[in-house]
């Protein structure tokens, strides 16, 4: 499938990307924006280190259809277990899609059952590449008929 | 504890100015555990190491950041934490893991504020860290530039307290990858200028290989140059930071790259190499990947040689004038800095903090070397008309440049 094609198919999503609280790496965070960019998403780039409550504020704040939380130097599922009990606890939050993906521990473990059961909508292994993502940003498009949130 | 005897080495700078008094670079690992045995297992094995080394404690993230509430939390229902916790642990727990080691330690931390820290490893005896207002401020934090510049004036002064104080600029290393030289040594000139300000005055002055051998010791003989400059009087070494963006998988890749990592700090007449393992693309190195790559950078070192000159396409007089500008911002040095970025003066690729105006751009050309595509309102020219726009996937290119590199010709590589 082509960009444009993808573009026109989630035009409009709006999206916010952060890392967590002690997550310094950027990388990852300007290589996902420029792949939600190419999906016709609007990003809001928070950066590194960024406290629990400047991303529940600006999620509030913003209201996006979707909020990336990408996090690799192994407190991430700590770090987003706090954060989206943080998230949820904000009315305007309960049901704004939450996805985190990245190393989340030290030990490479599989996280995913704690961090869905925790309030995410999904979670990405650093290791599958990134179609599921993709397909995640498409389904989500699909899903609202038209733009999620439209304000 | 008055039972345990306190750490004996010789200071930081003085040891890499005999080692590199008789030609001996000396290797470093990037090393941190939360558990005190771990951690001093790793530093005697760094010691133990068939290498002229200094031992490194990496704090952890939660530290960095000062949320002690986590690390307190972490420890006390034993949860792994991805550095040594050195402010939260007791103070007799760190005396003992620090005991007698014998050699320098460096505590390394990408702290925006690291005034506990500097307090901390003041206490049990050390000397020796790394940082700088920008380098710790910019890539690693949400920290307002001018709070960072405010906290390291006051961490500077409290280990000038500290006859041996030595400092390291990170400013050489700024984002690990994709940042153009130039940019690379005007801060970590700008960082020991500012450290020299605060009294500090043993300083190195550290810069990350980057994509091209050959501009890399144009930069690191840039460097030098500058450092004679600038701070004349400060005891003063250059360290070479191995490749710090994605790294090659194949373990001939990777030791590759260490080598040629090695060589250049010889070749350019640095004192230190902050080595990477053959782990680095897939997880934390063991401390016995960690020694082995600190002997196999030593070996590759032996076999390098000092050049005496070096080709000029032009970062001495780029990094000279971003420099120069800084210096016209302001009489006070941190308030200089923080007008340059907030004018974007100065201004770090890539980078995403809300102090950096993020106008700036820099591209890989085709022999390998980074140039700048747009220079925001930086006092430099851009070079020839790079690539449009950059996607996703040439951003991905960019970043595996060295990576593929290194692992296409891992397979006919044969030794250091």
């Amino acid at each position: 499938m082509n960009g444009p094609t993808m573009s026109i198919e989630v035009a409009g999503l709006s999206a916010i990307v952060t890392s967590l609280s002690s997550d310094a790496h950027t990388w990852n965070l300007v290589y996902l924006q420029l792949v939600l960019e190419e999906l016709g998403v609007r990003v809001a780039n928070l950066g590194a280190c960024v406290p629990d409550e400047v991303i529940v504020g600006e999620c509030a704040e913003r209201r996006p259809d979707l909020v990336v939380v990408s996090s690799l130097n192994g407190h991430g599922c700590r770090d987003g277990v706090r954060l989206i009990g943080a998230l949820r606890a904000e009315p305007a939050l309960v049901a704004t899609p939450v996805v985190i993906g990245g190393k989340l521990d030290v030990a490479a473990s599989d996280n995913s059952a704690r961090l869905l059961s925790a309030g995410f909508d999904a979670v990405f292994d650093d290791t599958a590449g990134l179609l599921p993502f993709r397909s995640f940003v498409r389904t989500l498009a699909g899903r609202a008929g038209l733009p999620i949130g439209t304000r | 504890m008055s039972l345990l005897a306190p750490p004996v080495a010789a200071p930081f700078g003085a040891l890499v100015a005999a080692c590199q008094a008789r030609g001996e670079l000396v290797v470093q690992p990037r090393m941190g555990f939360a558990d005190p045995a771990a951690m001093r297992a790793g530093l005697l094995a760094t010691g133990a190491a068939r290498a002229a080394t200094i031992g490194t404690v990496t704090l952890d993230s939660y530290t960095r950041v000062g949320d002690h509430g986590a690390v307190r939390q972490a420890l006390a229902a034993g949860a792994d934490l991805n550095g040594y916790p050195l402010v939260d642990h007791d103070h007799d727990v760190t005396a003992a893991m620090l005991a007698g080691l014998g050699f320098p330690v460096q505590v390394r931390h990408g702290s925006a504020d690291p005034r506990r820290i500097v307090l901390a490893l003041l206490d049990h005896g050390l000397h020796a860290t790394e940082g700088g207002p920008v380098s710790y401020c910019l890539p690693y934090s949400r920290t307002p530039l001018a709070t960072a510049v405010e906290h390291w004036r006051q961490a500077c002064a409290l280990l000038a307290a500290h006859p041996d104080a030595h400092l390291e600029t990170f400013g050489g290393c700024m984002m690990g990858q994709l940042c153009p030289p130039s940019l690379l040594v005007a801060l970590s000139v700008l960082e020991g200028m500012f450290f020299w300000e605060h009294g500090i005055r043993c300083i190195s002055f550290s810069y990350a290989q980057q994509t091209h051998p050959g501009q890399d010791e144009e930069a690191l003989a840039a460097l030098r140059t500058l450092i004679g400059r600038y701070v004349p009087h400060a005891r003063a070494h250059m360290v070479v930071y191995t490749y710090m963006g994605v790294y090659p998988r194949t373990p001939g890749g990777a030791l590759g790259l260490l080598a040629e990592s090695a060589r250049l700090a010889v070749r350019a007449g640095a004192g230190r190499l902050i080595v990477k393992t053959t782990a680095e693309a897939h997880r934390l190195p063991t401390v016995a990947e960690n020694v082995a790559a600190l002997e196999y950078a030593a070996a590759a070192a032996r076999s390098a040689h000092r050049r005496s000159s070096t080709a000029d396409t032009g970062v001495l007089a780029e990094a000279t004038d971003l420099i120069d500008n800084v210096l016209s911002l302001d009489d006070d040095l941190g308030t200089a800095l923080v007008k340059a970025f907030a004018t974007g003066q100065l201004d770090v690729p890539f980078c995403l903090h809300p102090d950096n105006a993020g106008r700036a751009r820099g591209y890989l050309d085709a022999e390998g070397r980074l140039r700048w595509q747009r220079v925001g309102a930086m006092p430099i020219a851009a070079g020839p008309p790079g690539p449009d726009r950059i996607t996703a996937a040439g951003l991905l290119d960019a970043l595996r440049f060295v990576e593929r590199r290194f692992d296409s010709t891992s397979l006919e590589w044969s030794g250091p």
